[in-house]
């Protein structure tokens, strides 16, 4: 049999449909139906079988620790590699290794009946099905056979039967130097696919010490193994791994970005804490500090007004019901909550604005526009007031922004300000266009009659009349200018 | 056929159900839970079967066995489709991962699907005598290519070949190219309301039906959904455009059409009346085709003549010419402070950094520290892959080569002409993208003449020649074009296709292009691919 198999693998193989993948369909075709899917019914059978010899012969680590977990995954891979060899065998394989009877009516509706049961059942019940594992010896045989017939495979051709989709048993290569020689051919076929399955097989088989050494000279390799470990999400071994390769900072990263896992604030925090110490980048380092310390007061301040907002006590609180819980929240949104419910806190507050600004270094810039938003959302403008106005050490004030009139009344006009409360800001733009654009969009009516009065614009005073109320003061106001004798118009 | 999404399965009277996959994790989690929430008890029983497209992945098989459904399938194979047609001239292997695999992971699994791809089209369409690259992936796809040939000595075909010449180029060669806003009508289309798989969903309300008899109705809710290609006459002629020359073309496609509305009047015999019903079809499929580019055009110009989307655009010229791309950039910073969406943050930022070889790292740092603060701190994940892609970096040795690339390639160019364009610059509006000026230069006078910027550009270039038998090679006749397959390792965008397909109209060009790539993007979805997976935000 296994020589028939042979003359027809040599036929595809010079075929000049090799190129493409057509040859599996072909194979398709010299397969009976019925044989087929009672193979690729046991399939699972076989799985389980042996992932139970797997197991035995495993170090004897409890079943569930990490460690545990990386080899269950890795032999439930291989078993499923194991697997295909009886069921993807395209025809030629299983059909010829296996004998007709088995593709009898019995074995298919055995396989109903198995179905019915892992429907049921959770995998580890699977696995211990007793009732299933009867019929397991039988079934092993073809596969048996067929990994003797495969055996004289060299690294390059079990390398290209995967590329096709075929699968390969790799338990062949024992030694190490076949192992890599295996390795080393996957990864000359580029194939991401083979060259998991390879890796997969490797990590199974080899100690973590000689693994990692080898793949310290196998770069290609490696990010295929990183790539695989941050999937499956094996973090522990993939920290071990980084830690040997010396790529510290990714090591720190890949550990804070276990984070986003964490739901639990408290826990979160904790972990937050423990990333501190990680060698980060100088830069990164400050980031991490900084997501720690937010996060602690995030609780602090969480849990405060979460009190108070149930006491029902706070007028604010009854006002503006919280749309959200602050945990979690980026430091800027922080600050504008912090703006919006705690903004007359003495700076000793971890909740108060100043005392944020401080810890983060908040820049002035940030800080004003926020607070701006925050006590404009209010309607504070006696806060806004004073948030723009500084005093010199003789006591006289001024106004200053730091992010531009402009935009202090872009702000207040989408909070709906009052046109007192907006006249004053826009008459502070420096720009002359930019002042005269806002004052007419936002109908500040003095400001714009005082600006054509500076420019000594007479043409455009006297258009802009038409554009007041009738009988109004402004249009008064602009009489008067109109009439005033002594300014000098420029037209 | 059914769309895949958790949950129950359609009922269906079926034996056998088919799921078709990409290779995907979050894809067989759906699976698991059509499989397990699948009736036992219903008869006749249903049989699965999994097709992974365009390969199986152990990956996938291993979690679904942890799952423990893989037992459930009866066969798990796979349709080997790399290459999936898009236009007549337009391939995509739609593997939107492509790019973060290959510069990020290291994982060079699409390339040698890339290759593949390449291979089934050589056996289709011919040997492809010759073949250029530039980058590392480029290099890579060229290796796998001749090795695949010369493994398989039987490939060799006696087709008479179709393309001349194959230029593969990386992503990562030009990565300023995919940050700026697209301008072609096309290209707008997709940064706006995102084309997909040829198909784009538009607000509903410009398409309300305008017919007296229907007057009464709602207007429709449901997204509308049009298709895309050159099929339709109209929008063939218009999607390469800049959108600014689309107007006028619509406005006298409307002449037209009315034009020959009025016709009829003028049909005075039987015969002629005949054949204007014999117009009818085609004249009416035109106006309604007219009708739906009137709307999109209209919602696109509310876009475009938006204060917000002029300062962007501003913005970006500023940077693609090279000026102030040293220092913090005002508008970022404003954009930041009123939380416009991080991915635009990222594009513009990204782009400053690749105009100037990298920022000051002081300017970095503040850039970095703003979008931590406001956007979170998890992003740090985010910008540090968009470091390893090498889109945004510290200025190393204090030089900056973009001027120098600029100038040579003359990849800024003033007098743009939008209406009637006479050079590829007119997709961006003055800037010609660099992936498209380097197959330009291929073609005329040859990469010699570029070989400084070359260097300066990531990943070697080279040149390899494919053998044909003596009776396969071509004797060009006089005035034939040269057919260039330009193969995107990384993505591509409309504005990059709209200007080779300029290239390829032009009179005295003397070569035709045939686009294939990895994945169609823009900048968007582009640097999505890039951003750290973050857990749903709270609310």
């Amino acid at each position: 049999m296994s020589r028939v198999r042979a003359d027809e693998e040599e036929y595809w193989h010079s075929s000049k449909f090799r190129a493409f993948t057509f040859d599996d369909e072909d194979d398709e075709l010299s397969q009976l139906k019925e044989s087929k899917r009672a193979v690729n019914s046991l399939r699972d059978i076989v799985d389980d079988d042996d992932d139970d010899l797997e197991r035995v012969s495993w170090s004897g680590e409890p079943v569930g620790s990490i460690s545990w977990s990386i080899k269950e995954t890795a032999s439930g891979s291989t078993s499923s590699l194991d697997g295909r060899d009886s069921s993807l065998q395209k025809g030629s394989s299983s059909y010829a290794a296996l004998p007709k009877q088995a593709s009898s009516y019995s074995l298919s509706s055995l396989f109903k009946g198995r179905n019915k049961l892992s429907s049921f059942q959770s995998l580890s019940d699977a696995l211990t099905d007793t009732g299933v594992k009867n019929y397991a010896p039988e079934l092993r045989r073809p596969k048996a056979e067929y990994k003797d017939y495969s055996s004289d495979w060299s690294p390059k051709d079990t390398v290209r039967r995967m590329q096709r989709g075929k699968v390969c048993s790799l338990e062949r290569f024992r030694s190490l130097q076949d192992k890599l020689v295996l390795l080393d051919e996957a990864v000359a076929g580029h194939d991401g696919n083979v060259i998991t399955a390879v890796l997969i097989f490797l990590k199974r088989t080899l100690r973590r010490e000689i693994l990692f050494r080898e793949l310290e000279v196998r770069q290609v390799a490696l990010c295929h193994l990183i790539h695989f470990l941050r999937e499956t999400g094996e973090q522990k071994f993939l920290l071990d791994l980084l830690r040997f390769l010396d790529r510290t900072e990714e090591v720190a990263l890949s550990q804070y970005r276990e984070h986003l896992n964490i739901q639990d604030v408290e826990k979160r925090r904790e972990f937050l804490k423990g990333c501190i110490g990680l060698p980060f980048s100088a830069e990164d380092t400050s980031h991490i500090q900084d997501h720690y310390t937010l996060l602690e007061r995030q609780i602090i301040i969480e849990a405060n007004d979460r009190h108070l907002e149930m006491a029902g006590q706070s007028e604010l609180f009854r006002k503006y019901p919280r749309k959200a819980s602050i945990l979690n929240m980026p430091l800027v949104t922080t600050l504008f909550y912090s703006c919006f419910y705690h903004y007359t806190e003495a700076e000793g507050m971890f909740s108060s604005p100043t005392n944020l600004k401080k810890t983060f270094k908040i820049p002035d810039k940030q800080y004003v526009l926020t607070a701006l938003a925050a006590r404009a959302k209010l309607r504070a403008w006696g806060d806004v007031d004073a948030l723009l106005t500084t005093k010199n050490w003789l006591g006289y004030t001024k106004k200053k922004a730091p992010i531009g009139f402009h935009r202090v009344v872009e702000i207040l006009q989408r909070n709906n300000a009052p046109v007192q409360v907006l006249q004053e800001y826009v008459r502070l733009v420096e720009d002359v266009e930019t002042r005269l654009n806002l004052a007419t969009k936002y109908k500040c009516h003095d400001v714009v009659i005082e600006t054509y009065r500076d420019l000594k614009d007479r043409v455009q005073l006297t258009a802009y009349k038409s554009k007041v109320e009738r009988g109004s003061a402004e249009e008064e106001k602009i009489q008067n200018i109109l009439s005033n004798m002594q300014i000098r118009w420029k037209n | 056929m059914f769309t895949l999404k958790p949950g129950r399965l359609p009922p269906a009277d079926v034996k056998n159900i088919i799921f078709f996959v990409r290779p995907k994790l979050e894809l067989m989690d759906i699976i698991t839970d059509n499989v397990l929430r699948e009736d036992r008890g219903r008869s006749p029983q249903r049989d699965f079967h999994i097709l992974f497209v365009p390969r199986r992945s152990l990956l996938c098989e291993q979690w679904l066995k942890e799952q423990g459904v893989l037992g459930s399938f009866i066969h798990r194979e796979q349709y080997s489709l790399d290459l999936i047609p898009f236009d007549g001239d337009l391939l995509s292997m739609e593997s939107e991962g492509a790019f973060k695999e290959c510069y990020l992971e290291s994982d060079q699994t699409s390339l040698y699907h890339a290759a593949k791809g390449l291979m089934t089209l050589q056996a289709l369409y011919g040997t492809i005598p010759q073949i250029f690259g530039k980058g590392d992936c480029a290099r890579h796809v060229a290796n796998m290519m001749i090795r695949m040939k010369r493994e398989f000595p039987g490939s060799q075909n006696s087709i008479f070949p179709v393309f001349d010449t194959l230029l593969l180029l990386d992503r990562n060669v030009d990565l300023l190219t995919p940050l700026a806003t697209q301008l072609t009508y096309e290209g707008l289309i997709d940064e706006i309301y995102g084309i997909q798989n040829t198909y784009v969903k538009l607000p509903p309300e410009k398409f309300a039906p305008k017919k007296q008899g229907e007057g009464g109705k709602d207007l429709p809710t449901e997204p509308k959904k049009l298709q895309l290609n050159s099929a339709e006459e109209l929008y063939a002629e218009i999607r390469d455009k800049n959108f600014n020359a689309v107007g006028s073309v619509l406005s006298k496609k409307a002449k037209i059409i009315s034009a020959a509305f009025e016709e009829r009047h003028h049909a005075k015999t039987v015969g002629e009346i005949k054949q204007f019903v014999s117009q009818l079809p085609h004249m009416q499929a035109a106006r309604s085709s007219l009708a739906n580019h009137t709307s999109i055009a209209e919602l696109i110009k509310d876009i475009t003549t938006s204060e917000d989307f002029f300062d962007n655009l501003t913005v970006e010229q500023e940077f693609m010419s090279g000026i102030d791309t040293d220092k913090v950039n005002n508008y970022i910073e404003d954009c930041i402070a009123q939380k416009h969406p991080l991915i635009k943050i990222l594009r513009l930022v990204c782009l400053q950094s690749v105009c100037n070889s990298g920022l000051k790292q002081k300017v970095l740092d503040h850039y970095k520290r703003e979008i931590l603060q406001t956007y979170g701190y998890e992003h740090i994940l985010t910008l540090n892959n968009l470091e390893k892609a090498g889109l945004l970096k510290p200025q190393t040795g204090g030089r900056n080569n973009y001027p120098t690339i600029r100038k040579t390639l003359r990849l800024w160019m003033d007098d743009v002409n939008e209406q009637n364009p006479n050079d590829i610059s007119y997709v961006y509006s003055g800037y010609a993208p660099l992936s498209v000026r380097l197959a330009q230069l291929l073609a005329r006078p040859g990469w010699r003449s570029i070989e400084e910027v070359l260097k300066m550009l990531p990943g070697p270039h080279f040149e390899e020649r494919q053998q044909l038998p003596t009776g396969l090679q071509k004797k060009r006749q006089q005035g034939e074009n040269r057919v260039t397959l330009v193969f995107f390792l990384g993505g591509v965008t409309y504005a990059e296709i709209a200007a080779l397909r300029f290239l390829s109209q032009m009179e005295d060009g003397g070569t035709e292009y045939i686009i294939a790539t990895t994945k169609l993007i823009n900048g968007t979805t582009w640097i999505k691919s890039l951003m750290e997976k973050l857990e749903p935000a709270p609310f």
